[in-house]
């Protein structure tokens, strides 16, 4: 019999973050302008050029630390990452070393190892045959993206599978978000995430080699990718071959996963505390300012919404965890707060509809998805109905009332209206009117149905259960 | 005390093409110099904390306004090789 | 009128300006022409004619020559390298600028060792420099074209760099006054950085009021410069004649154990000044620097680990000397810093590079830095038995061009009376006390951090009352 194998999966995840300027130099941030008209020398390496830290930079990082629960240092010190690279222009990275900003931590069922601030790199084009450099391809180094400063957040090896990673993700992203300490974009790049991935047998806590897959740049390609690597490694220890060290790209379209490196050029980084910096010292003032800009985080408002609202942890965890679900919650919320469990799950119904999750933008108002709830717990319409306005208010929105009246979907209300029906109903399904006067209430489906089906899904369903108990005299 | 291997291994890392010549009198000279640094190695510093920084400053903090740019002509005025609105390189992928 | 002007002290000068007796383009223009017209090699390039504007300010026009390696903008500062020939940098190095706002305009660029790694200014890509006392001898480095012009009269006064002794050896080896001030009171910003935790820019000058009057409009925080800080003094132009009260500590135990490299007529200069420090009021105490004789090691660590990193940036990629592109990016970067590096800058690469390397880093620079801590631990507890410590500046007078070339140890040695001091952050001068077989011996003074107006008031006692000439111009 085979060994059953579980991966042992950590993250790495860098984040851009929103300042208006770069890391060590006064340069604004650069969204999608022509190249090389955010530069400096400081963040074009000139000769003499020194760093200077941002201060906001550091602010956000102290949010994040805060945000994730992580022991922020009283002291840190910023370290030179030293490899050569034509996006690098000093030849090293200003980053944090062995006394990150902040240390440990947890968000989720995740916990953090860390979280540092850093530089990114510089961007590439690359141009093909220039006509200019001959023997040799050539690439366009654009240095607007250097600098940008970034906050790398390394997780523990707590992660079990490709779906918990993107879930994680999803959850950590929307928590930068709601910290607003960043775009948190994976197309454009100010989020991206590697991901340390090893497979050991299950039940065995040893860990396996590990291989680092990079620069993941979508949450399907993360689940995907992982999942491809996972497989691999399995086929590879099944096959009695050991898995070796390495960092891997994985390709979205092909889904093959390449070597990204060739084992020859081993990094050394010979990092070293970088001299031109002096230390971060965290004072009780900064402490304040960055909890005082702290908003609510999912943590709290999805215990906020189980113990004040009153719904169902799923619920609660599922709003929570995704800003714009919550966002759009609370707004409906406010203009109809009666039924919050049945909105709650009615944003859900929402978000499942469409195709980017997020109910904010829409057709369906806020106010529109309460009023529609509020005709479901008057009874004025049914559950089937309410689902068929909601196709339209996501269609075309508008006004759920005027729907209703338009197509006809209100319920069918009294007995004066429904009981003509359930008789004819009672005599077209005999068979199962005798079973129920037996005692057999399952049997009342093929009657519901028929109800159902001459109704158009207008009956409601508990209404139409008593008629028949009614009239079959029970 | 540093052979040819170990010179030519450390100016891979520093991206620094040596001669065979240069080697041979590299590995020589940086061997008399690292024998003079190891006396170091004799002291006792157990429990010493390094000095990186000899100023006692901290949170030289810069505020988060930003400043004009630089022209992009002067900027790119002392590149060896430029398009229109960059620095040409060699592909790094080219190898 | 042009050798009297060049008779004059910078500070004369200012006042003969400030008179009107003579002009300020009078003043450019005498020095100029000598400049242009010089036989040392000491000048890398002068201006064309005096500049049009020279603000008004303290310093009254009176010209100053400049390192190299501190870039000026649109003038060539290619810090001794053929790596940076003909580089013209976008902008000017803050001190630079405040000496220009302070009404001293640049005269022009000085000769120095490539990126002021040398005693002997032998490793410039330019050519060595000669000593005006001397033209067979060097003038000491690395800022040995910037002590050579003010000795000869071709400057009344320069702007160096001291990394380890770059200002104080050569104002020794040349017979002027040279400080190197206490780290961070200078701005870095705009200089070609070495090591930039050691690298501090100080000034040379005829005496030591001129080297008050210059030091005194270089000092400030700079914004651009995270380690600079405010100097918490105002430097006050010296007026002592006696040392009552002074006591001047020996670290006898450092010469000592130097004593085979002390030459007899540097040692001879250097006790009959003690002699005479004695005989103004002083009072001459031993003391102990237990870690000062392992300072040449520390240094030789630190010094080449930061300058492997601070050089990484000369690439070929956005300035400087590129080198084979058509061979691909490691040959262009390889064959780059090959043909652009000399042998000096080599060595010191290769040094720092497998210090700070995977295996090597804590015997090396782990250690260096904790030896640097010993080292200040010294000159702390020194500074608790007297208040100012004298020593050799260094251990000959200038040597012959071509003596040392061959043996790299040898000429480290020159640095070990200035080195601790270096390690330790702290202020020093050199100051001219004599000659031995005709050539000019360096006194030097070193105090706590920040002590530079109770260096140059000792300083100016002992000038008094040694009386020494220091124009080496017939
Ligand atoms: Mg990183
Ligand atoms: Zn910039």
């Amino acid at each position: 019999m085979s060994t059953r194998y579980e991966p042992v999966i950590g993250l790495e995840i860098h984040v851009q973050l929103k300042t208006n300027t770069k890391m060590f130099c006064s340069c604004a941030l650069s969204f999608g302008d022509p190249p090389n008209v955010h530069t400096c020398p400081v963040c074009l390496g000139l000769p003499g050029a020194l760093p200077v830290v941002n201060e906001r930079a550091i602010h956000y990082g102290l949010m994040i630390g805060m945000a994730l629960e992580s022991e922020l240092a009283p002291r840190s010190i910023f370290h030179r990452k030293n490899y050569f690279y034509p996006d690098l222009p000093k030849g090293y990275q200003i980053s944090q070393f062995d006394l990150p900003l902040c240390s440990g931590g947890r968000l989720g069922d995740v916990r953090i190892h860390r979280v540092h601030l850093e530089e990114d790199a510089a961007k590439l084009v690359h141009v093909g045959e220039s006509g200019r450099i001959h023997g040799s391809d050539a690439s366009i180094v654009d240095f607007n993206r250097g600098g940008t400063p970034l906050a790398e957040i390394v997780t523990e090896p707590d992660v079990r599978s490709a779906e918990q990673a993107r879930e994680w993700l999803q959850l950590l992203r929307t928590t930068l978000r709601q910290l607003g300490v960043s775009d948190v974009n994976m197309e454009e790049g100010s989020l991206r995430c590697d991901a340390n991935i090893s497979i050991r047998p299950v039940g065995s806590t040893e860990l396996g080699t590990k291989t680092e897959l990079k620069n993941m740049n979508s949450f399907r390609f993360i689940e995907r990718g992982i999942n491809a690597e996972v497989a691999r490694q399995t086929a590879l220890l099944e096959a009695g071959e050991p898995v070796v060290q390495e960092t891997l790209h994985f390709d979205p379209r092909t889904e093959r996963i390449t070597s990204l490196r060739s084992k020859e050029e081993a990094h050394d980084y010979r990092y070293f505390p970088e001299p031109d910096l002096v230390p971060i010292a965290i004072t009780s003032e900064m402490l304040e300012a960055a909890r005082a800009e702290l908003p609510e985080l999912p943590a709290a408002r999805a215990e906020r919404y189980e113990s004040k609202l009153g719904l169902s942890t799923d619920s609660a965890r599922l709003l929570a965890g995704r800003a714009e679900l919550a966002e759009y919650f609370e707004a409906a919320l406010a203009s109809d707060g009666d039924q919050p469990q049945t909105l709650a799950n009615w944003v859900a119904e929402l978000a499942a509809r469409l195709d980017e999750g997020d109910p904010g933008a829409s057709k369906v108002e806020p106010a529109a998805l309460a009023r529609l709830v509020g005709l479901l717990s008057t009874k004025a319409i049914t559950v089937g109905a309410a689902r068929q306005v909601l196709d339209r208010l996501v269609a075309e929105g508008g006004d759920p009332e005027q729907i209703v009246e338009a197509e006809g979907l209100g319920a069918i209300g009294g007995g004066d209206e429904l009981a003509p029906i359930v008789a004819e109903a009672i005599s077209a399904n005999a068979d199962a009117a005798e079973k129920i006067k037996g005692g057999n209430m399952k049997a009342i489906g093929p009657i519901i149905g028929h109800v159902m089906k001459a109704t158009k899904g207008r009956a409601d369903g508990g209404e139409v259960t008593r008629l028949v108990r009614e009239q079959l005299g029970l | 005390m540093i052979d040819r291997e170990q010179v030519l291994h450390v100016a891979r890392l520093a991206r620094l093409q040596l001669t065979d010549d240069e080697v041979e009198r590299m590995a020589g000279e940086l061997s008399s110099i690292l024998g003079h640094i190891e006396r170091i190695s004799e002291l006792d510093l157990e429990g010493v904390e390094p000095t990186s920084h000899v100023v006692e400053v901290a949170n030289a903090l810069r505020p988060d306004e930003p400043r004009p740019s630089w022209d992009r002509e002067v900027m790119l005025a002392n590149a060896p090789d430029r398009t229109e609105d960059g620095f040409l390189v060699p592909s790094p992928q080219a190898g | 009128m042009s050798a009297e002007i060049r008779s004059l002290s910078a500070r004369a000068l200012a006042e003969a300006i400030d008179r009107g007796d003579v002009s300020a383009a009078e003043a450019f223009e005498a020095y100029r022409e000598a400049a242009a017209a010089e036989d040392l090699n000491a000048f890398t390039w002068v201006a064309d004619s005096a500049p049009a504007d020279v603000p008004a300010g303290p310093l009254h026009g009176v010209p100053l020559a400049v390192k190299d390696l501190f870039c000026t903008e649109g003038v060539p500062s290619q810090s001794g390298s053929r790596i940076l020939e003909g580089y013209r940098p976008p902008y000017t190095a803050t001190v630079v600028r405040q000496l220009t706002a302070a009404g001293a305009p640049l005269l022009g660029k000085t000769n120095q060792d490539e990126f002021a790694m040398g005693s002997s200014n032998e490793n410039s890509a330019f050519g060595p420099v000669r000593n005006p006392w001397d033209r067979e001898r060097v003038p000491g480095g690395s800022s040995g074209g910037s002590a050579a012009v003010v000795a000869a009269g071709l400057a009344p006064w320069s702007l160096g760099t001291d990394t380890g002794g770059s200002i104080r050896q050569p104002a020794a080896l040349c017979g002027i006054v040279g400080l190197k001030p206490t780290y961070g009171t200078v701005s870095r910003y705009g200089m070609i950085a070495f090591a930039s935790s050691l690298d501090q820019a100080g000034p040379f000058a005829r005496d030591v009021t001129d080297t008050a009057l210059l030091y005194a409009h270089m000092t400030g925080r700079d914004a651009c410069d995270s380690t600079s800080l405010e100097h918490p003094q105002r430097i006050a132009l010296p007026t002592a004649e006696r040392l009552d009260g002074v006591r001047i500590g020996v670290p006898r135990d450092l010469l000592d154990e130097s004593a085979a490299g002390i030459e007899p007529g540097v040692s001879a200069a250097f006790e009959a000044t003690l002699g005479r420090a004695a005989e103004l009021g002083a009072e001459v105490v031993d003391v102990t620097l237990p870690h000062a004789e392992h300072g040449l090691s520390a240094y030789y660590v630190i010094a080449p680990a930061e300058a492997s990193s601070n050089l990484a940036r000369f690439d070929g990629v956005r300035y400087g000397l590129r080198r084979d592109p058509d061979e691909g990016l490691v040959a262009m970067y390889t064959h780059t810093r090959h043909d652009g590096f000399g042998d000096e800058v080599k060595r010191r690469i290769l040094i720092g590079t497998y210090a700070l390397s995977s295996g090597y880093y804590d015997a090396y620079y782990g250690r260096a830095q904790q030896v640097r801590t010993k080292i200040a631990e010294d000159f702390r507890a020194a500074f608790g038995r007297c208040d100012l410590i004298a020593t050799p500046t260094a251990p000959t007078v200038a040597f012959k061009l071509g003596e040392k070339t061959d043996d790299p140890l040898a000429m480290y040695l020159n640095d070990v009376f200035t080195i601790p001091i270096s390690l330790a952050g702290l202020p020093a001068i050199s100051i001219p006390c004599g000659l031995s077989d005709g050539l000019p011996v360096g006194f030097q003074l070193a105090g706590p951090a920040f002590s530079e107006n109770r260096i140059l008031d000792a300083a100016h006692a002992l000038e008094q009352a040694t009386g020494f000439e220091g124009l080496a111009i017939s």
